[in-house]
């Protein structure tokens, strides 16, 4: 399971990398959607990986731990509106700038 | 418990919200709020300085959780350093914005409240999660603020910042999952002790989450390579909203001097993993700023360079981790966060009078109110460049005075160097803006008014009064970068509150 996860993350950090590195501003938000996936998985992971396990310490030999969870729950809060907020200003800057390229510049008019 | 800890907090995000209830009555009730919220703010930040200075570190629980299971807030007395500084160049930057700059766009008022929300929680907070919470706040506000008036250069510029900032909030939550993932605890208090006490096969991953924080404060802080935001980006905004910026790249100075003198200590299995690192780039941030000093070809990218030389400076300092460089580095501090404020403020009422020229060193109609601005210019530029008699020399003299002698050569030239560039780049600057004219005085409408003049005014008397008092605040200073080099004092305020006097 620990191979399938860290797979997980590395395949979307890959990709988030790669599209965060395009000149388009579309590749670019969705290249952060991905690695800011990649980042609450991750950050979910750090608590250990098992399954059936309750988040109270005393009722069995191991307790997951809660605090990881409480975690990915502010930061998917918090990436969900950067996202939205990069989404919004990348359409912006299509109509400011009259294109979609990163440095406002480049591709058809 | 001290409930005045907690109002820096409360105060700004208060004002945020009434202002947002008050957005459509119009700009004058929402400026009320403001200017009352920062001056009380100003009061409260001068009352826990003296509060910090006076009853050591005070520690504030949220809820009255224990640590390290609450979330505390802390005030050392760096955090009431950094606190005042912000206070001081939010007033300026308040007073200078409402004579009309606050009206380009509808929520100046709601943003700039929680600026200051976001950047005093970042400077109070004893939690590494919650740092990163404070820092996506004034992340957030900084993003709507900096497009503040709208226009492509900013909307360029903006997209650029918020991009990069997106990977660096990445960086950040991977840095704090894998240090969780080694310790299991996220207070810095706390994480101090487990790093000392982990295993040495743990070392390696250590020393990744902490270089990757360094990254994150790097980017923040603009230390090269990851600088070239910061001149697109401060030299496009409104004017006031430069001047609030110039204390954010000293959120990430002040992020690597609480992390690396706190969290990552020299024992334990990864000691000093930040020393190797900051001296080298500091050097590199001082050099690579002068450079852009020097290469600028308008005022505003040239005092947004000094922004990046004055990072360079602060970390000079920092670097040695010894108490006289961090003692210098926040003497300093201030210094360089009011005079770079007041440049900007002062680079827009220039860039006004001066029709199509704008601020471009290039020849353009003489100036309405050449004598007031040129006094302020100059003196900017004294204090600026750190020449005597004003408190930038006193900075950088303390700052030659703290390094080892076996580091003298490096260190004293190129941090000498960066001065005299800056000194070159800002006598240029005031030729070419004040002398160098042609033609007549076009916008005579132009002439700022004292509602203008007097918060640039203030922020450079600021430098006198530090240099009048430069005898208690530098011993203020060395008793905080002793406190900070100590960092035992720090985890025991937090862990154990009992054990306190």
């Amino acid at each position: 399971m620990e191979l399938l996860a860290s797979l997980t993350v590395a395949v979307l950090v890959t990709c988030g990398v790669y599209l965060a590195l395009r000149a388009r501003t579309f590749p670019v938000a969705v290249g952060l959607a991905l690695l800011s996936y990649a980042v609450n998985l991750f950050l979910f992971f750090t608590g250990r990986l098992a399954s059936g396990v309750p988040p109270l310490a005393g009722r069995t030999a191991v307790a997951a731990d809660p605090l990881p969870q409480a975690l990915v729950l502010t930061a998917i809060v918090i990436g969900f509106g950067m996202t939205a907020f990069v989404v919004i200003l990348a359409l912006r800057a299509r109509g400011e700038l009259g294109n979609d390229h990163v440095d406002g510049r480049g591709g058809k008019p | 418990m001290n409930h005045w800890i907690i109002v820096p907090l409360l105060l700004p995000l208060l004002a945020g919200m009434v202002n947002l209830l008050l957005v459509r009555r119009g700009h004058r009730p929402q400026r009320l709020v403001s200017l009352l919220a920062t001056v009380g703010l100003l009061g409260v930040e001068i009352h826990l300085l003296r509060l910090a200075d006076t009853a050591g570190i005070a520690v504030y629980r949220l809820g009255n959780w224990a640590a390290p299971f609450g979330i505390v807030l802390v005030l050392d007395r760096l955090s009431a350093l950094m606190l005042l500084t912000t206070g001081v160049v939010a007033l300026g930057s308040l007073l200078f914005a409402i004579n009309g700059d606050d009206r380009l766009g509808p929520d100046f008022h709601v943003l700039f409240p929680l600026q200051l929300f976001g950047i005093n929680g970042a400077f109070l907070t004893g939690d590494l999660f919650n740092l990163f919470v404070f820092f996506e706040i004034l992340l957030i506000a900084s993003y709507c603020l900096a497009l503040h008036g709208g226009g492509p250069v900013r909307i360029r510029a903006g997209l650029h910042y918020v991009v990069l900032n997106l990977i660096g909030s990445s960086l950040f939550l991977i840095a704090i999952g894998t240090l969780y993932g080694v310790t299991g605890t996220l207070n810095m208090a706390d994480l101090a002790v487990q790093v000392v006490a982990s295993a040495p096969e743990q070392a390696t991953l250590l020393r990744a989450g902490a270089l990757l924080l360094l990254v994150v404060f790097g980017l923040k802080a603009a230390l090269p390579p990851l600088h070239p935001w910061l001149p697109a980006l401060y030299s496009g905004v409104v004017a006031p909203v430069a001047a609030l910026f110039a204390i954010m790249t000293k959120v990430g100075v002040y992020a690597i001097l609480r992390i690396y003198t706190l969290v990552f200590s020299r024992q334990g299995p990864a000691p000093d993993v930040a020393a190797d690192w900051l001296l080298p780039m500091a050097l590199l941030t001082l050099s690579v700023g002068a450079m852009g000093v020097l290469a600028s070809r308008r005022l505003r990218v040239l005092v947004a360079y000094l922004v990046v030389v004055s990072v360079g400076t602060l970390l000079t300092g920092i670097a040695q981790f010894n108490v006289k460089g961090v003692a210098a580095a926040l003497y300093y501090l201030p210094h360089t966060t009011l005079v770079t404020a007041g440049l900007f403020l002062l680079a827009d009422l220039i860039a006004a009078q001066r029709g199509e020229s704008s601020d471009a060193f290039s020849a353009g109609p003489p100036l309405v109110q050449p004598n007031q601005l040129g006094v302020l210019f100059f003196f900017g530029a004294v204090a600026a460049t750190g020449l005597p008699p004003l408190s930038g020399f006193i900075g950088k003299l303390l700052l030659l005075q703290s390094v080892e002698p076996e580091r003298t050569t490096w260190f004293w030239g190129v941090v000498l160097v960066g001065g005299l560039a800056g000194l070159v780049a800002l006598s240029r600057a005031g030729t070419r803006l004040f002398w160098d004219t042609e033609g007549e005085v076009v916008i005579r409408t132009a002439a700022a008014g004292p509602g203008r003049l007097v918060p640039v005014t203030l922020l450079l008397l600021m430098i006198v009064a530090m240099t009048v008092c430069a005898a208690p605040i530098s011993r203020y200073a060395e008793a905080a970068a002793l406190q900070l080099l100590t960092p035992r004092g720090y985890i025991a305020a937090v862990l154990f509150p009992e054990q306190q006097p």
